[in-house]
Formats: structure tokens, C-alpha cells, sequence
């Protein structure tokens, strides 16, 4: 289910602008992989040029190939729609359909495209989905409630449930703590080394104990100055980017002397 | 800290200070804003029932009509809710369709010239509309005929088509084109408020447009829709010059023809048509059409807000 990445000479452009400058990156499958780098340095652009998803905002275009299972998703034909089933998105703030209970929000994805679904199969799989995501007993008894009575953090699960309800092969992750409180960012992080052995994990985070603890490879994205574009600057096992990176920048970065 | 928890009150204390001015006008202002829309309400509820006694007591005979105020004004109450529901079915799935044509299908230059020109829709006066049909009722007749051969075997749209053009359908066409532009201007806004990050959140999951626009656009603007509807509904009843000036009431009673020349008058239409020419009792009467407007007004208002409540829970708000 889970596939690799692989990313060849990607430029990003904001119309004229150049944001994200010539990233080529291989992404392994079964992984999890960290992007770091100061804000406004093309992570969040980058990760969302993954699913096509930064085509959202008028203007923005890429130049360069990203290839999962062989196709390029910028090639001609290829379908934003049918990009974004393979490559599911959980975003920085956790945000369940609020006019949706806790089981519609799970099978939203599910539901679109015109797929019927039965319902022993709909409750079978709201089950597994809230399981994936570590939910299934904080919830079960209330699956017909709305699902933004949920704390903060269970939204974010289960936002992530309704992710992998459509069973993507990459699921990519944009912040997903930067709203939690500590102990919720645990439960998710919990559950990112789980999906692991399923999925092909892309997780941007501001929090660089976060990606030395979850992902297996990390990368590091950096600016040169204002209106200068963003590059991945290093990219290299985690243990490696953290104990003896290869660029000053990296170092200066995760020992904390700036950003 | 049970113990430091008293507060000497003869003590002053740097944390105290005076009422801020500021603060107390801007205090006095809403509340008085707030209790004149209060007042403004009584006033018109008791002038309407100071017009009104008069008929609300006198014989059944000698009311207009001569048959009592239920006879009288029934009709007319059948007849403008069957106008403006007519309006409404044809306005509010247009109206969405444009709001949302405006809100996020149309390129952006495009859409703000749109949205003006419906803007200036809404500021064209009622008696424009009202001219406007009557000039086109009688040129609608062989459509209506068309409505009246092939679809005749529903019940409104039986019976004899009037030569005139000037039906209850022709009202409730004008009606539905005068309440559109606030409507789509309501729906638009609404729609444009929905969180970038619910519609992200769908897209994510892989849906097309249109599943993004009915996943978490109309979902999220549905109680903003209804309010808007409650808008155009509210001028689609209480309109006078356009059903005065193309209707031609003729005291069809309780009838259900929309294409016939057999139609109920609707409230404001009967006010403004006889109002100059009646006194007494007869004017009274009038008064309490006038009576029953505003209550039909008030609890359609209710109505539509109890729908709104129902799921509050799952309305966004929270």
C-alpha cells in the first residue's frame, strides 16, 4: 500500500515568484520522513506540491517531476482528484467537517466520487480507521456526535482516521502538533510510528525533538534571504542530520543558533 | 489564599478606577439602539389594532366583502403565501447556483464585476419590476399555454389560461427576479466565509469541486441561505406595486390555478389597490389584512428559525 517518492528538479512558483528552488529528494516507503527549516522556507509549499494541493491557491504552478509508483503527478491526463486519493493530507490545525458526526466525518472521504458504501462495511471500516488512529475507545460510545466536540487533539486523530479511511499510499502531515498540548502531541506521534508499517509518512514540523523521535530521515530546508527561494538544503538519515551534519547550516539550525 | 481573598472596601486601590467614559456612551447607545427596535415593534403592532377595532368588531356583514373578515381575508392570505412560495422555489436554487458561481467557480475578475452588477439588481426600485412584467405578461401567455397542454395534470397548472398573461405564475416569476439579487448577495457572502480550512480539508481527500462546494461550502452557509431566503421572503410577501400593477385580482378564492384568470389578491397588493377609496368599517378591514400580514411575516420568521436551531450542534458556530 505504501509507495516511494521520487522528486526530480522540483521548482515551485507562486506565480513569478520562485518559492521553492530545485528539489530532488527520494522518499523511501514504510518511512517517515522529517522536513525541518526555519518558517517561510518552502516545507509547507513543498510538502503540499506532493498531492497537488498548493494548487489550491491561484497562481502557483511547479516545474520538475514528483513519480509515485512510476507516474509523474505532473503529467499530462493525471487527475488533482485522483493525486489526492493516493496522497492524503492531515493539516496543521485539526479540522473535522464541523456540520458532520464523528462517524460521517470518518467515511466523508470515503463517500466522495460517487462511491456507495454498505452499512456493515461503513461501520466496519469507521471502526478500523478510529482504531489506526488510536481513537476507537475514547469515541466509540459517541460516534453520532458532532465531531468538533471532540478535544483538540482527538479532532487531529481523527482527522487522521478519516485520512487513512481511503486508504492513501503516502499520507502527508503538515504540523500536525503545532496546535496540540504535549500529551496529545504524544498520542499522535504514538500513532505515526504505527501507520509507518503501512504508509509512506511526509511530516513537516517546527519541532526538531519531534522529527529526531519520529522519523527515520530528515530533511532540511532553508532560505538564503527575503525573496530568495527555498531549497533543501541537506538530506540524510535523521541520525546522521542530527548528530553529524554535513552543511553548517544544518548544524547551526538544530543546535539552535538561529531560526 | 482563602485568607487575602477579602477586599477592604474603604481601601482604595490602584486595580479600581472610575466608569470610563467612553465606555458608558457606547453602553447607552446600544441599549437605547436596541430598546427603540423594541418600541418600534409595539408601535406598529398597537397602530395596526387601533385601525383594526373597528372591523375586528363589527357584524360579518358589514366588512368588505360583506361575508365576514375570515371570508375576506383568507383568500388573501392563501394568496400572497402562494405567490412568494412560488418566488422562493424559483429564487433560492437560482440564487445559490449564482452565489456559488460568484464564490468559486467564476475567475476572480469576473466575479467581483458579477457581484456588483447583482448588487445593483437589488437597488432597482419595485415598481421597475412590477412595469417590466406587465409589459411581458402578455408575451409569457403562449409559454403558459405550453405549461397548461403538457403539464396540465398537475392541478396548478390546470384549468383555463387567461389571455392576459397576468397570473399568479407571472407574479411569482416578477417576485422571484426582484428577491433574487439580496439573495444571491446573502448566499455569496456566506459562502465566501467558509473556512478555507474545511474546503482544503475536502479537497485533501480527493473530492472534485462540486463535492468540495457540498461537503463544506453549503453545509457551512445553509443557515446563512436560510436567512437570506427569510429576506426575500419577507419582500417577496409584503411587495405592493409589482402584484398591484400586474395582477388583476379577482377574488378567486382558495384557488390552487396558477395560469388561470381565476386568482386570490395578495395582501399589500389589496391594501395599496383600496385603500383610498374605503372608509369606515370597509378601511378598517384593511387594517386588519394589514394585521394578518404581519403576523404571517412573524411566525414564517419563527418558523425558519426553529429549522435553523434544530441543529445548531452541528452548525460550525462551535
Amino acid at each position: 500500500m505504501s509507495k516511494r517518492i521520487d522528486v526530480k528538479n522540483l521548482d515551485i512558483y507562486y506565480s513569478d515568484f520562485l518559492a521553492v528552488k530545485d528539489v530532488s529528494v527520494t522518499i523511501e516507503p514504510r518511512s517517515v520522513t522529517a522536513l525541518i527549516g526555519p518558517s517561510g522556507c518552502g516545507k509547507s509549499t513543498f510538502l503540499r506540491s506532493l498531492n497537488r494541493m498548493h494548487e489550491v491557491i491561484p497562481g502557483a504552478r511547479v516545474e520538475g517531476e514528483v513519480i509515485i509508483d512510476g507516474e509523474n503527478l505532473y503529467g499530462k491526463g493525471i487527475d488533482p482528484v485522483m493525486v489526492r486519493r493516493k496522497v492524503g493530507m492531515v493539516f496543521q490545525k485539526p479540522n473535522p467537517f464541523p456540520t458532520m458526526s464523528i462517524k460521517e466525518n470518518v467515511l466523508a472521504g470515503v463517500k466522495l466520487n460517487n462511491k456507495r458504501i454498505g452499512r456493515t462495511d461503513a461501520d466496519e471500516l469507521v471502526e478500523t480507521s478510529l482504531r489506526g488512529a488510536n481513537l476507537w475507545n475514547e469515541v466509540k460510545d459517541r460516534l453520532d456526535k458532532p465531531g468538533s466536540s471532540l478535544s483538540g487533539g482527538q479532532q487531529q486523530r481523527l482527522c487522521i482516521a478519516r485520512t487513512i479511511a481511503v486508504k492513501p499510499e503516502v499520507v502527508l502531515m503538515d504540523e500536525p502538533c503545532s496546535a496540540l498540548d504535549p500529551i496529545s502531541t504524544l498520542a499522535v506521534e504514538d500513532l505515526i510510528a504505527e501507520l509507518k508499517e503501512n504508509y509512506t509518512i511526509v511530516i513537516v514540523t517546527h519541532n526538531m525533538q519531534q522529527a529526531a523521535r519520529c522519523s527515520d530521515r530528515t530533511g532540511f530546508f532553508n532560505i538564503e534571504g527575503t525573496g530568495k527561494p527555498g531549497q533543501l538544503v541537506e538530506f540524510n538519515d535523521t541520525q546522521t542530520i542530527f548528530n553529524t551534519p554535513s552543511e553548517k547550516a544544518t548544524e547551526d539550525y538544530i543546535s539552535g543558533r538561529f531560526g | 489564599m482563602s485568607t487575602t481573598t477579602a477586599v477592604d472596601p474603604t481601601k482604595t486601590s490602584s486595580l479600581r478606577s472610575g466608569r470610563r467614559f467612553g465606555d458608558a456612551i457606547f453602553s447607552a447607545l446600544s441599549h437605547s439602539a436596541g430598546i427603540v427596535i423594541l418600541l418600534v415593534l409595539i408601535g406598529v403592532t398597537f397602530f395596526l389594532f387601533w385601525g383594526a377595532k373597528d372591523a375586528l368588531v363589527a357584524d360579518g356583514s358589514e366588512v368588505r366583502g360583506g361575508a365576514g373578515l375570515i371570508a375576506y381575508i383568507g383568500p388573501l392570505i392563501f394568496g400572497t403565501l402562494l405567490s412568494s412560495i412560488i418566488a422562493l422555489l424559483i429564487a433560492v436554487p437560482l440564487s445559490i447556483g449564482i452565489a456559488l458561481f460568484i464564490s468559486h467557480y467564476a475567475p476572480r475578475r469576473l466575479a467581483s464585476g458579477l457581484g456588483y452588477v447583482v448588487d445593483l439588481l437589488a437597488a432597482v426600485p419595485s415598481i421597475i419590476f412590477g412595469l417590466w412584467g406587465m409589459q411581458i405578461a402578455g408575451s409569457a401567455v403562449p409559454s403558459f399555454e405550453f405549461l397548461n397542454e403538457y403539464l396540465g395534470f398537475i392541478p396548478l397548472f390546470s384549468g383555463t389560461v387567461t389571455t392576459t398573461g397576468r397570473t399568479m405564475l407571472m407574479i411569482g416569476i416578477v417576485l422571484a427576479i426582484m428577491i433574487l439579487p439580496i439573495m444571491t448577495a446573502v448566499n455569496r457572502e456566506v459562502f465566501l466565509q467558509t473556512p478555507r480550512l474545511h474546503e482544503e480539508a475536502s479537497l485533501a481527500l480527493g473530492a472534485t469541486r462540486w463535492e468540495m462546494i457540498r461537503q463544506t461550502v453549503i453545509p457551512f452557509g445553509k443557515s446563512g441561505v436560510v436567512s437570506g431566503a427569510m429576506l426575500g421572503l419577507g419582500r417577496a410577501l409584503g411587495e405592493t406595486m409589482a402584484v398591484a400593477i400586474i395582477l388583476s385580482a379577482s377574488g378567486g378564492g382558495y384557488s390552487w390555478e396558477l395560469l388561470s384568470a381565476n386568482t386570490p389578491g395578495t395582501i399589500a397588493g389589496d391594501i395599496a389597490l383600496n385603500f383610498p377609496e374605503s372608509f369606515g368599517v370597509e378601511r378598517s378591514t384593511l387594517f386588519v389584512s394589514g394585521l394578518a400580514l404581519f403576523v404571517v411575516t412573524f411566525l414564517v420568521n419563527m418558523f425558519a428559525r426553529w429549522i435553523i436551531s434544530r441543529r445548531s450542534e452541528f452548525s460550525g458556530a462551535n
